[in-house]
């Protein structure tokens, strides 16, 4: 038991050291690379937690795919560290009052908590509900039965986000070719990142995994592919891309819509049906987070493969290394 | 007696990951640091998920942690020589 509190305390010590050091240095590339082992670090905490769904999530999103796209921002504008400098200062007192505050907040309520004698925990009536949710995995069931409403609208999000950076003009400049040990990695790479999303996806019915572990994975791939020379990054036509990026909502509102239609609540799945309309479901909403994901990595539209014009899509010299 | 071999094996390779952080932060130039890194890498997480392999005993988990590392192992050995590769392109302009 000592030895765990030990563990514990270094994790949580650790955490608050590379916060600080993320947050405080100057240099934004150092920041970024302390920010992905941070995010890699909060994985750790949430596996000593038991919650090795979040476990996984946060190290496929918050240190891979988010550490990807702050790299890449980097790297396309070399002169944002003097930016930070002018605004940091006015900015950071009140961000860390904030958090101090909501660090206080956070702890009244957890020392609160901790008083109730007899609490009723969410915990006890998922595992009273479980047999009736189609999958085993608890995890799985409230985000896509008992609580299909917040990945709904979790989904909704996502596709306004990546609206927003549709909307904010074409891709960034891609990257060179890469040399053959990288080229060799990457087909060695991308199939088996497929085929983890594949298996992911599908264990996430009784086990941990599901849809977000999934996409993140087939979005590891597109980064993979961009990053060895191909500037769609593996995404199919624009047009498809949109089918993709709609997916996940298009499937749950389908499935909504038919069930109101019926006389039944929203979201509320026949009996029985439950387990393969959460496979559908998660099965689109796999597509539609990679597609997202993807697309926040590119920075913008792509023609997908073929640039459609070239004096949009060819980048300035300069820019590309 | 496995239990035993299986410990005394983990700690061959926090052993292993000990060395390498201790020469990352002491050894002068990139190179010799990417050497320390990817030795620790490379025998210490394989002597870690042959102890837990040993501890669990169980072959399907031990097929996954072996996987584990070769993913691991394919990996280090590929970013290693690309971040060797660059210094060196840098080193030359």
């Amino acid at each position: 038991m000592y030895l765990w509190n030990l563990l514990d305390f270094s994790l949580a010590g650790l955490a608050l050291g590379l916060g600080w050091v993320a947050t405080s240095s100057r240099d934004l590339k150092r920041s970024v690379v302390f920010f992905i082992a941070f995010g890699l670090l909060l994985s750790l905490i949430w596996a000593r937690l038991r919650a090795p769904d979040l476990a996984l999530a946060e190290a496929a999103i918050g240190a891979g795919l988010s550490g990807a796209l702050l790299l890449s921002a980097l790297r396309d504008e070399p002169d944002a560290a003097t930016v930070g400098d002018i605004k940091r200062g006015q900015i950071a007192s009140l961000v860390t009052l904030l958090s101090l505050l909501l660090t206080a907040t956070l702890a009244w309520v957890l020392v609160q908590t901790l008083g109730v004698a007899d609490p009723i925990r969410l915990a006890d009536q998922i595992e009273a509900q479980l047999r009736n949710s189609g999958v085993s995995n608890p995890v799985t069931a409230v985000l896509l039965n008992f609580r299909a409403y917040d990945t709904l609208l979790e989904l909704a999000v996502l596709l306004t986000a990546v609206l927003g950076i549709l909307a904010l003009g074409p891709a960034r400049a891609p990257y060179h070719a890469g040399g053959p040990l990288l080229s060799g990695l990457i087909r060695w790479l991308v199939p088996l990142l497929i085929l983890i999303a594949g298996y992911l996806l599908w264990v996430g019915a009784h086990a941990p995994g599901g849809a977000f572990q999934a996409g993140a994975m087939m979005a590891a791939a597109a980064v993979m592919l961009r990053l060895g020379g191909q500037a769609g990054a593996g995404l199919p036509k624009p047009a498809m891309q949109r089918v993709a990026l709609t997916a996940g909502i298009a499937a749950f509102v389908a499935v909504g819509v038919a069930r109101s239609a019926a006389g039944y609540a929203f979201l509320q799945y026949p009996n029985g049906w439950s387990g393969i309309l959460i496979l559908l479901i998660e099965t689109a909403t796999t597509l539609a987070i990679a597609t997202t994901l993807a697309l926040a990595y590119i920075g913008g539209h792509s023609g997908g493969g073929e640039p459609v014009d070239s004096a949009v899509t060819e980048p300035p010299a300069g820019k590309r290394n | 007696m496995i239990d035993l071999v299986a410990y005394g094996v983990i700690f061959l390779g926090i052993a292993f990951f000990a060395a390498g952080s201790i020469g990352i932060l002491r050894l002068p130039d990139l190179h010799s640091r990417l050497h320390a890194l990817t030795k620790a890498d490379n025998l210490g997480l394989g002597l870690l998920c042959a102890g837990l392999a040993l501890l669990d005993g169980d072959t399907l988990n031990a097929i996954k942690l072996l996987l584990v590392w070769l993913l691991v192992l394919v990996a280090s050995a590929a970013a290693a020589h690309l971040i060797a590769q660059q210094a060196l392109r840098q080193a030359e302009k």
